[in-house]
């Protein structure tokens, strides 16, 4: 058995490392996806530009505008005359928020009333519009803080040193600077790894098929489990290597910290490799052209990205779809991947997820082995 | 050019098409999965942030500020726990997203004046997540410190009126923040980088690689007949799921659709013709199945889901990209597409983006027919 799995691991290798163009789209496109996702996937805001009307001209007005100037999210580009330009502004797309000081801003609130501060957010990008009316209101509210101190200062100064207030100490953990780049490396990491391996193995089997060497291999002594392993052992090793590649460069070009331990990882990855392989393989069984295995593994692909929490958090997903998501063998190798990175915690935090990717993968595996059996017959 | 000779190409291919049944399925059924995947499984709207809180004073103080988070509908209290491992625990294992710690002197200093701090141990990983966490966090413990310090006024004999800053905020084009409405306009440029490159690139380069193309290319067929009779299919294909999604954007998602139809036809047109190209023009180079689909893959779906806007805003990444993204025909569609859905931007004030883009279907469309030609040579 060994000396046919032998033989037939060779003929593989030599398949996919003969031609250099395989050889370079190993290797190149998953190393530029792992920088452009890097550089370009970004929740994060910063210089929002930012339009201003101020028609109270106060000493308050000013304050409020200040402290949007130097605010890193904002970037105040125009101080304008006319409500009707923000419209302009705002329309055009040069501005994303407009803010308008009304005339008696500063007389409200030195009178204790509540004086409206105006702000027109475009919400094209819901998300960006989000965040942005939310430093806003943190802005305005410290604002307003500020200014209630200042006025108890001037009416009782005796009492403001003894005054109670409460202050957030706020910590983020795992990732201090709340870097967009931080969560998104690992998940690249795992992303690439299904688009690779399941592409890989349904392709391996799908283009033997497709070019009829399929019939020839099959009258040879070797045994349909021989065949399978010498499939599937190539695309194994090749995904772990690509793994590591693209780990190595994600983690030290963008800086990333990895704080666990490497066999949690690896033990994470193993796992994982062993579901994209079963479900390359499945995928090989009911295609019979290399189009609709591209085809086929896309409509895997898809969903299992989406539901894996990579971009877009499943707690925001309607419950029905936050059931689908534990199908989705990404959704626990990203908790894996995040969790080795930057958590640094290990098998006692990561288990359930390890034997999630076991219980998936010998799953998977087992269907598409004996599936495989049946389209031998 | 005969038309006959090129009509008989097209029907060939129509031919092939309706006989792949999974091609067949793949070009209705694909658009709508991508439209409800997208906009059921992306939403970046976050409400209900697992929170456990750790109150170490119990006093009705500390009850009251619990209460407030209770009753936010941002925060949802999973756990009340009593030591600082069980927080570790519950961040580590991603149960929550925040810890919020009183300390056991908390009322005690409420009352002896002066700063009191309150803790709130924030899961880091996703940035996003958690940055909308501390916005909402901090309004909480600003509008509760506020009320403590008037409550503290009063009994001091100060009746120091309260004074704040109303944030009125207006969300435009998008009124309710609906992350549908943000994401779902720019789906259409997925499917079409999909149903365009991936299908064209995949099905040319079977040709080349089983030799077909050489027997085409020995009849009296000439190669820009040949190239227009392939695509064109694929271009009726295409367009015609525009329509569904179109369709399922309005009428299922009811995202506002302010535009005109008539400029969504024709930048749908022109992009189409710009994938088409691209997949042609991949097919000639590569000619194997596998490098075709990645390279295809690498070139028009990975830009148009990374570098267009569709998801990620392209002022916020690094400058050099923001230049790349200027070479991406899809940017400016996915441009059009948002302005046209969301904003009702007239098509007069669309030249900006309508204007490369055209440009680039045109080189596009020279390139791929030059590389063909040579390769007949």
């Amino acid at each position: 058995m060994f000396g046919r799995l032998k033989q037939m691991l060779i003929k593989e290798f030599i398949q996919v490392l003969r031609d250099k163009r395989t050889r370079v789209i190993l290797i190149v496109p998953p190393i530029l996806q792992m920088l452009i996702f890097g550089y370009a996937a970004t929740y994060e805001i910063r210089h929002v530009p930012t339009v201003v009307l101020d028609l109270d001209h106060s000493q308050e007005s000013r304050d409020l505008i200040s402290r949007f100037t130097s605010s890193p999210y904002f970037t105040v580009e125009q101080q304008l005359t006319d409500s009707r330009q923000i419209r302009d502004q705002i329309d055009s797309g040069d501005a994303t928020v407009g803010l308008e000081i009304d005339a008696g801003f500063a007389e409200k609130l030195r009178s204790g009333q509540t004086a409206p501060l105006q702000v027109i957010v475009d919400a094209t990008n819901s998300n960006t519009a989000l965040i942005a009316s939310s430093y806003v209101t943190q802005i305005a509210l410290g604002f307003a803080q500020d200014a209630q101190q200042d006025r108890i200062d001037r009416i009782a100064p005796q009492l403001v040193t003894q005054m109670p207030s409460v202050v957030l100490d706020q910590r983020p953990w795992y990732n201090p600077n709340l870097s967009s780049r931080w969560f998104f490396v690992p998940g690249v990491i795992g992303t690439l790894t299904v688009v690779l391996v399941i592409t890989l193995t349904a392709f391996a089997v799908v283009r033997e098929r497709e070019i009829g060497t399929l019939e020839q291999i099959m009258v040879t002594p070797i045994r349909p489990v021989e065949f399978i392993l010498g499939k599937t052992l190539p695309a194994f090793l090749i995904g772990l290597l690509d793994v590591s590649l693209i780990a190595v460069v994600g983690t030290f070009w963008f800086q990333v910290p990895f704080r666990g331990h490497l066999s949690v990882l690896f033990t994470g990855a193993v796992l994982f490799l062993l579901c994209m392989l079963g479900v390359g393989l499945l995928i090989s069984t009911i295609s019979s052209t290399q189009q609709q295995a591209m085809v086929t593994a896309f409509f895997f692909i898809m969903p299992a990205i989406v539901f894996s929490g990579f971009g877009f958090p499943i707690a925001t997903m309607p419950p029905w779809l936050q059931y689908c998501t534990y199908l989705s063998p990404l959704r626990y190798f990203l908790i894996v991947l995040r969790g080795t990175y930057l958590k640094g915690v290990g098998m006692d935090i990561l288990w359930p997820q390890m034997a999630a990717m076991g219980g998936l993968g010998v799953g998977l595996l087992t269907i598409a082995i004996l599936r495989f059996h049946k389209a031998l017959d | 050019m005969s038309l006959t000779r090129l009509l008989a190409v097209a029907t060939k291919e129509v031919v092939q098409i309706l006989r792949d049944t999974r091609s067949l399925i793949i070009v209705v059924v694909m658009p709508v999965t991508l439209m409800l995947l997208f906009g059921y499984g992306v939403s970046l709207d976050l409400k209900h942030l697992p929170v456990v809180v750790w109150n170490q004073d119990g006093s009705q103080q500390s009850q009251d500020l619990v209460k407030r988070f209770q009753s936010n509908q941002y925060f949802q209290i999973t756990g009340v726990v009593d030591r600082y491992s069980k927080v570790t625990r519950a961040l580590d294992s991603g149960n929550a997203k925040m810890g919020l710690v009183i300390p056991w002197n908390f009322s005690q200093r409420l009352s002896q004046g002066g700063p009191v701090g309150v803790q709130a141990l924030i899961d880091g990983t996703d940035d996003n997540t958690a940055n909308v966490l501390i916005g909402y966090t901090q309004a909480v413990v600003q509008s509760y410190s506020s009320q403590i310090q008037l409550d503290w006024l009063e009994r001091h004999g100060q009746s120091i009126p309260p004074g704040a800053v109303n944030v009125q905020t207006r969300t435009w084009y998008n009124e309710n923040l609906e992350s549908s409405a943000f994401i779902i306009p720019g789906v259409l440029a997925l499917v079409m980088s999909v149903i365009g490159a991936f299908l064209t690139s995949l099905t040319i380069a079977r040709e080349w690689e089983r030799g077909t193309m050489e027997q085409l290319i020995s009849t009296p067929v000439t190669a820009m007949e040949i190239m227009i009779g392939k695509l064109t299919p694929y271009f009726v294909i295409g367009m015609f799921d525009v329509g569904i999604c179109a369709l399922i954007a309005i009428q299922w998602f009811k995202v506002p659709f302010r535009g005109s139809l008539l400029t969504l036809a024709v930048s749908s047109a022109l992009f189409l013709i710009v994938v088409l190209s691209l997949g042609f023009f991949i097919s000639v180079l590569a000619k194997n199945q596998f490098a075709a689909s990645q390279i295809a893959l690498i070139t028009t779906f990975l830009p148009a889901f990374l570098l267009s806007g569709f998801l990620f805003s392209i002022d916020q990444m690094p400058v050099v990209l923001q230049w790349i993204t200027r070479i991406l025909p899809a940017r400016y569609y996915v441009s059009v597409l948002k302005k046209i859905f969301l904003k009702g931007t007239p098509t007069v004030m669309l030249s900006a983006d309508l204007v490369p883009l055209a440009a680039f279907t045109l080189l596009l469309a020279i390139v791929a027919t030059r590389s063909f030609h040579k390769q007949l040579e």
